[in-house]
């Protein structure tokens, strides 16, 4: 790729004269921080976006890639982040999909199954052809994916930021995998900020910063503080938060054998754990192990099935959302752009999302759009959300501006309980350190965190205690983080190893 | 503030790509295009009573208009603009023929029947659609505004047909409300309908009410993403009754001001379309009340124009149908001035 330009009708320049060589047969890693231009600069190569300027070479000719249909006759296809699969089907089915082998007017299923094994043999990717893909953890919904992308005759892969969801056994599987196909030919472009898997997977890399190339080599002659430092145009020391000095106060949660029941099948079962002021307790797991529905229920979301919940010893079970905010509750959701911000509307409009009706805001009915903005210009400040104006919309800033248009909103309440589902997912280094710390402060400020994490880094640099969910139930909890590991949590993780009743009890009885 | 004049830019060149297309088509049907197409463009301008026609045409489609971009500002997909002035209109009438003729309060209450007949309309599809569909089921929405357009409709037909019909007239109407509860004409001589005033007024509040008050400010966080108004502690379902209330009450009053502002009956032998005109006109305003003013005295004069165009030339009106159809499809086609935008951005970028 030669001279890519791209300037988004927003005004953005994602992409400013950038060149990316990849050879065949390597794993070239594409490093940056978000809003880099990484993906930008993929979707062109793969027909989503065109570029304004700039040419594309496959094998020393010029290829001219207009839509998705055309990067696939070109052999070229892409893993996006978010899969692209029929939730529905059969694994087989959705590899087969656009592609399906016919006999007559319908589907031959045993070829599409036999394909499917066959590719899956091939490349070290085993799938079993006739599971269902909703019910497939998410690495296997992955490995289905590259193998639609297989299946297609791809022989460039791109893989958009691959191991954001994945476990690190999972990734590990992944890993071996892509070594795989680079050994029967194929070559990957894997889009990643983790330094440490572009040092165990990749070959050559290139770096992007604000739309730019910063630099490119081999991956061997690059140390990773060099790497940091192409990212994000300074040094980072690497992260290291101060644990807790003091002791955690009174309960703040409580809950107590919270239930969820969804179409007959157990989505929680049992809860029981207790969060401290002064104290971050983090929930480990794989996603879809109940954590989101037990975050909906602490907020309000959901209604539990059985149990209580409890605030400073006030029951609070089931109450609105309004009335759990209002006793001190906040919570940073995963899903930021469906619940966290609206896209359309302005950022001062986002910050009193939940606080408009308060007096400060608000004479009689009518809205003080005085206080909003003052409001507004006060926490832009405070948290760093870099926008133009208060009346900037927030679907026009970057990832890690909306999340800190988030954590603005929800840290500023000042809650005695903050909930944190993924607060850092997705972010770049500079925006992932800004809201740890922030995490850090609010504890040290004495509010009760609970932290609900798939990253097990992040688990391990903030938490004062673990607790790991297993379908549903607490299988393990941890309150010495010396003594955990990574590899370890990851084996309750993927219920390998389940503690003891009575361990597993710590979270209650603290 | 600059997307803003954007989108002010795309609506005129939409409307001046549609007013030559519709150029084209009158071309291609009319012997004498040019007097067919100078009769469409300024005709409702050369008469004072085409003026007041088209004014008139206006007030209706104003409130609609408003109505509907209430509903629309909480995404609720509702065109029961229709049926909810049908019976603003019908509470209007029963009230003033029944109330003793006293001046000005005897107008006021005429109104305020309105407006409350036909709010009381709009709390149905407002619970049916909070606690009846599934959040963000617009089809439902729609099937049941739509349904109620036509109970609303019927209702008010037997109600008038059964229990105040007119029977001098020779056709389906109510006898003459009481003068003392005429609202005032602009103009007498040329029945110049008062609601005119009115209507503006309202539009101002209606946009003070969405922009500048707190359940303005729940509607349209509702409707720009309803998770994160329930994540924050909004009461979706309240937002969902009350907004079909409001806009309901808004077409209700409309109703009410055709009867006491113009016709001075209930005079409705069919459906009259105001749903899907609001709709219309909420799509070209962009569900803005300050532009829906605009949006509606536009649409009005493109059917007066058509009607002089169909009086004075060999072009029917419904040339004036196609036009207003094709304006609607190149504002809301979101392509158009993209295309020209990101060139203007492009040289911006690279002059930097």
């Amino acid at each position: 790729m030669c001279g890519i330009t791209k300037v988004y009708p927003n005004g953005v320049v994602a992409n400013r004269n950038i060149n990316l060589n990849v050879e065949k047969g390597e794993i070239h890693a594409l490093l940056g921080e978000n809003g880099a231009g990484k993906s930008t600069l993929m979707k062109i190569l793969y027909g989503i976006e065109r570029a304004d300027a700039g040419k594309i070479f496959l094998e020393g000719k010029e290829v001219h890639i207009a839509s998705p249909l055309d990067a696939i006759r070109l052999k070229i296809g892409m893993v996006h982040q978010e899969f692209m699969l029929i939730p529905s089907l059969s694994v087989a089915e959705n590899c087969v999909l656009g592609i399906e082998p016919r006999r007559g007017l319908s589907i031959d299923r045993s070829k599409a199954i036999e394909l499917t094994e066959r590719f899956g043999a091939e490349f070290g990717l085993p799938v079993s052809h006739n599971e269902i893909v909703a019910e497939l953890p998410v690495g296997m919904r992955q490995r289905v994916e590259i193998l639609k992308v297989l299946l297609r005759g791809a022989e460039l892969l791109i893989l958009d930021e691959p191991t954001a969801v994945l476990t690190p056994l999972e990734t590990e599987e992944l890993f071996a995998a892509l070594k795989t196909l680079v050994t029967r030919g194929k070559t990957i472009i894997f889009v990643t900020h983790k330094l440490k898997e572009v040092k165990q997977l990749a070959d050559r890399f290139t770096v992007l910063r604000d739309g730019s190339n910063v630099g490119n080599g081999l991956v061997s002659e690059v140390s990773e503080a060099e790497l940091v430092r192409m990212m994000v145009g300074r040094a980072i020391e690497v992260d290291v938060y101060k644990k807790r000095t003091t002791k955690p106060g009174a309960e703040v949660l409580t809950v107590k054998g919270v239930f969820y029941i969804r179409d007959g099948r157990n989505v929680l079962q049992n809860v029981s754990f207790k969060v401290r002021s002064g104290e971050i307790v983090a929930i480990a797991g794989v996603e879809g192990n109940g954590q989101a529905e037990l975050v909906d229920i602490l907020v309000g979301l959901r209604k539990a099935t059985r149990g209580k919940i409890f605030l400073n010893d006030k029951e609070y079970t089931n109450a609105p959302p309004k009335e759990i905010r209002s006793q001190g509750v906040a919570c940073i959701p995963a899903d930021r752009i469906g619940r966290g911000v609206a896209m359309r509307a302005s950022i001062e409009e986002n910050l009193i999302a939940d606080r408009y009706f308060k007096r400060e805001f608000s004479r009689w009915w009518g809205l003080n759009k005085k206080a909003i903005r003052e409001h507004a210009k006060n926490l832009m400040h405070v948290f760093a959300i870099r926008a133009i104006a208060p009346s900037t919309l927030v679907g026009s800033l970057s990832g890690g501006n909306i999340q800190r248009v988030v954590v603005a909103r929800e840290l500023s309440a000042g809650p005695q309980l903050l909930i944190a589902d993924q607060p850092t997912r997705g972010l770049d280094v500079a925006a992932t350190k800004f809201v740890r710390q922030r995490l850090i402060d609010e504890r040290d400020r004495g509010a009760a965190i609970l932290l609900v994490s798939t990253d097990l880094e992040e688990i391990m640099q903030l938490a004062d205690r673990i607790i790991v969910m297993y379908k549903g139930s607490i299988v393990a909890h941890f309150a010495d983080i010396e003594s955990v590991t990574p590899e370890l949590l990851g084996q309750y993780m993927l219920g390998v190893e389940r503690q003891s009743e009575k361990e597993a009890e710590g979270a209650w009885n603290c | 503030m600059r997307s803003n004049v954007f989108e002010l830019v795309r609506t005129l060149v939409a409307v001046f790509l549609s007013l030559l297309i519709v150029f084209i088509f009158i071309v291609i049907v009319s012997k004498d295009p040019v007097r067919a197409y100078r009769l469409f463009l300024i005709g409702p301008f050369a008469r004072i009573s085409r003026l007041a026609e088209w004014l008139n045409q206006s007030i209706p489609l104003l409130f609609a208009g408003l109505a509907v971009a209430i509903v629309f500002q909480a995404n609720q997909f509702s065109i029961g603009a229709e049926g909810q002035f049908l019976i603003g209109a019908l509470g209007a009438t029963m009230v003033a023929l029944s109330f003793p003729e006293v001046d000005v309060i005897h107008l006021l209450v005429a109104i305020l029947a309105g407006m409350l007949c036909g709010a009381l309309w709009g709390v149905i599809p407002g619970l049916l659609s909070a606690y009846g569909l599934k959040e963000g089921d617009n089809l439902g929405v729609l099937v049941v505004s739509l349904m109620m357009n036509f109970i609303g409709f019927y209702t008010a037909y037997y109600t008038i047909n059964n229990h105040f019909r007119d029977i001098y007239a020779g056709f389906m109407a109510s006898p003459f409300i009481p003068s003392t509860s005429y609202l005032p004409f602009l103009s007498a001589r040329y029945r110049i309908n008062g609601g005119l005033v009115i209507a503006f007024i309202i539009a101002g509040l209606v946009w003070y009410f969405l922009y500048r008050t707190k359940w303005g400010y729940e509607i349209r966080m509702v409707g720009t993403n309803i998770g994160f108004a329930s994540f924050n502690g909004i009461n979706v379902k309240r937002v969902i009754i009350y907004s079909n209330v409001i806009s309901a009450a808004v077409a209700g009053l409309a109703g009410a001001i055709e009867v006491t502002g113009l016709h001075h009956r209930y005079l409705w032998q069919s459906m009259p379309g105001y749903g899907f005109d609001g709709v219309i006109i909420a799509l070209i305003a962009r569900n803005n009340p300050a532009l829906v003013p605009l949006s509606a005295l536009f649409v009005a004069y493109l059917r007066t124009g058509g009607r002089v165009m169909e009086r004075g030339s060999d072009v029917s009106a419904e040339m004036a149908m196609v036009l207003e159809s094709i304006i609607v499809l190149l504002v809301t086609a979101e392509a158009l001035l993209n295309l020209w935008q990101r060139k203007r951005l492009k040289r911006k970028v690279s002059q930097r």
